[in-house]
């Protein structure tokens, strides 16, 4: 009874140090970025000799910040808008309907979530390329959709799932039509859902690296791909310029993440989960 | 209830199916297309014959040997990611004041991606940063570090940037899974221990090798982690800079098809391995909790 509960205390003593370290690990290095994006100086010391914020009114200018944080919030809105669109009346089908071939579509569905982006972003921006979308805002918002659209579906379906078809059965009844249907009964009922997978797609888009690098011109570049071409050519600048423009990303994603977390289940950001209802 | 679709008479055609239509053509369009076109592409090389490209690619010796390169950084990467996410996960499932501070601590590197990770490594474990500096002062090791542009950084970061994503998926695999059957099991005398290994772990099987895939894909595709944090002309230099070298410094998307081809084949393989693995290990019902 006694060595169970101190290998059991050892054990939980190790799984909270390896939390420990790795929490306080990032918040080090997140805080190395900070320090240095204010720092006049900093040359291998503890902390810089002297303190200022001019860098980050010189990323701003450095990096034009002003125009890729625009083209950021044009892309991940359109983003947000037409995956929804696409991908809410699919999760409707998809909850509610048989069909031959479902399956297959949910395959479909799933194999974008599966790939890794640059295996498909290769021969996606050849094809956008031809196009002549490519190194537009327009390739950029459609290569983006590829990975956000399937997941929308994703989550969506469970959400759909869990609403009563009798509400629809007796809309039905009094006449509406499926048009009618969706917009006063169902879309009410799934606003919780369509707002916690906007606000996943929306952190999703502005961290997505991979499909935007590859499809993105001079001036389609978002914010992720702009600091990654600053650390790219980290030694043409001052490093704390590029630290300032680190910041400014870090913030506007951490905004966005912790608005999310107020209405999403953290685990939702990655996969597909049923509630367990709380109060039976 | 489920049949309740069915109890009114359904037109010959049921429009509702039309819903689905834009979702599916828009994957057909942009997923499946692209994906056929790199395909045929990657088989009209610009000179030679059918297979040259692969032949180039298998011949060549900055090209194979990406395969391993990045094997060699994936593999280790996914199994450090779900080997401690599944131990941190499996102590997160109880309900308690923590629960949400902890994943809410835990979830953030997602968002901070790949390329703020890099910088920020560069900074904090480079070789005047501050881990070199505390290890110095509490005369831990007193050389300078060196965990930036060579095969640790990389494998470091993949870690920061892949562990949050596992452990929220075994998170919520596990708390799908239904404590009542722990509680039996409790009962009729099974420890915590064996309540983990005849109990969870059997159950957890499918999910567990679902996070492996996932993360293994994660980790398979690294790519701006090894150019700023790596060394990518030599020991990083992964199968994605091979297929980006190609196709947008050399203009051969015949060769960059190619190589995303095997990285897509090689990655195939794999999780093909896994699941396949998983059916040796493990015959029961397909799901334990939610599906």
């Amino acid at each position: 009874m006694n060595a169970g509960s101190l290998a059991e205390r050892v054990w939980r003593s190790l799984l909270l140090g390896l939390m420990t370290l790795f929490v306080v690990n990032v918040g080090l290095l997140i805080a190395a970025v900070a320090t240095s994006s204010f720092a006049k100086r900093w040359l291998g010391t503890w902390l810089p000799e002297g303190w200022t914020a001019s860098w980050y009114s010189a990323a701003w200018k450095e990096f034009q910040l002003g125009s890729v944080l625009w083209v950021t919030i044009e892309v991940v809105l359109a983003v947000v808008v037409l995956s929804l669109l696409i991908g809410v009346p699919a999760a409707y089908t998809l909850a509610r309907r048989d069909f031959p071939g479902k399956r297959a579509l949910m395959l479909l569905f799933l194999l974008p979530l599966m790939v890794p982006p640059m295996t498909y972003g290769i021969p996606l921006a050849t094809v956008l390329y031809q196009a002549h979308l490519g190194g537009t805002i327009w390739g950029v918002i459609l290569a983006n959709l590829i990975p956000a659209a399937p997941f929308v579906i994703l989550v969506m379906t469970p959400f759909v799932e869990q609403i009563d078809v009798n509400l629809e059965n007796a809309a039905r009844v009094f006449g509406a039509g499926t048009g009618r249907m969706f917009v006063h009964v169902l879309l009410p009922l799934l606003g919780p859902g369509v707002l916690a997978a906007s606000l996943l797609v929306l952190v999703r888009t502005i961290a997505l690296f991979e499909l935007t690098f590859l499809t993105a011109g001079g001036d389609s570049q978002t914010l992720v791909v702009a600091l990654y071409y600053a650390v790219f050519a980290a030694g043409v600048r001052a490093p704390q310029s590029v630290d300032a423009m680190a910041m400014i990303y870090m913030l506007v994603t951490l905004v966005w993440l912790l608005i999310a977390l107020r209405f999403v289940n953290p685990t939702q950001l990655v996969s597909r989960v049923k509630e367990q209802p709380q109060h039976a | 209830m489920a049949a309740s679709a069915d109890t009114y008479a359904r037109p010959a055609f049921d429009r509702t199916l039309l819903l689905v239509v834009p979702a599916a053509v828009f994957m057909l369009l942009l997923f499946v297309y692209p994906f056929l076109y790199g395909l045929q592409l990657s088989f009209r090389p610009k000179e030679g014959g059918l297979l040259w490209n692969y032949i180039h690619f298998f011949t060549t010796d900055n090209l194979w040997p990406t395969i391993g390169i990045t094997l060699k950084l994936a593999l280790p990467a996914t199994l450090i990611n779900v080997g401690l996410a599944l131990p941190i996960a499996y102590k997160m499932r109880v309900k308690t004041r923590y629960q949400r501070v902890v994943t809410t601590l835990l979830v953030v590197p997602i968002t901070l991606g790949t390329v703020l990770i890099a910088e920020g490594m560069l900074l904090y474990f480079g070789p005047k940063g501050w881990l070199s500096h505390f290890l110095q002062l509490i005369h831990l090791y007193d050389g300078p570090i060196r965990l930036t542009h060579n095969y640790w950084g990389v494998l470091i970061s993949l870690v920061i940037s892949g562990f949050p994503f596992a452990f929220l998926l075994i998170l919520s695999y596990i708390t799908g899974i239904d404590p009542v059957l722990a509680r039996a099991a409790a009962t009729l005398g099974a420890g915590p221990g064996a309540q983990f290994r005849h109990i969870y772990l059997p159950l957890l099987a499918p999910g567990l090798a679902m996070c492996f895939c996932l993360a293994f894909v994660q980790a398979f595709s690294v790519f701006p982690s090894a150019v700023l944090l790596g060394a990518p002309a030599g020991p990083t230099r992964v199968i994605s800079i091979a297929a980006y070298e190609a196709a947008f410094e050399q203009y051969d998307y015949s060769l960059a098809s190619a190589i995303a081809m095997v990285m897509g084949f090689v990655q195939l393989v794999i999780v093909a391995a896994v699941l396949g693995m998983r059916r040796v290990f493990y015959r029961g019902p397909v799901s334990g909790g939610k599906g």
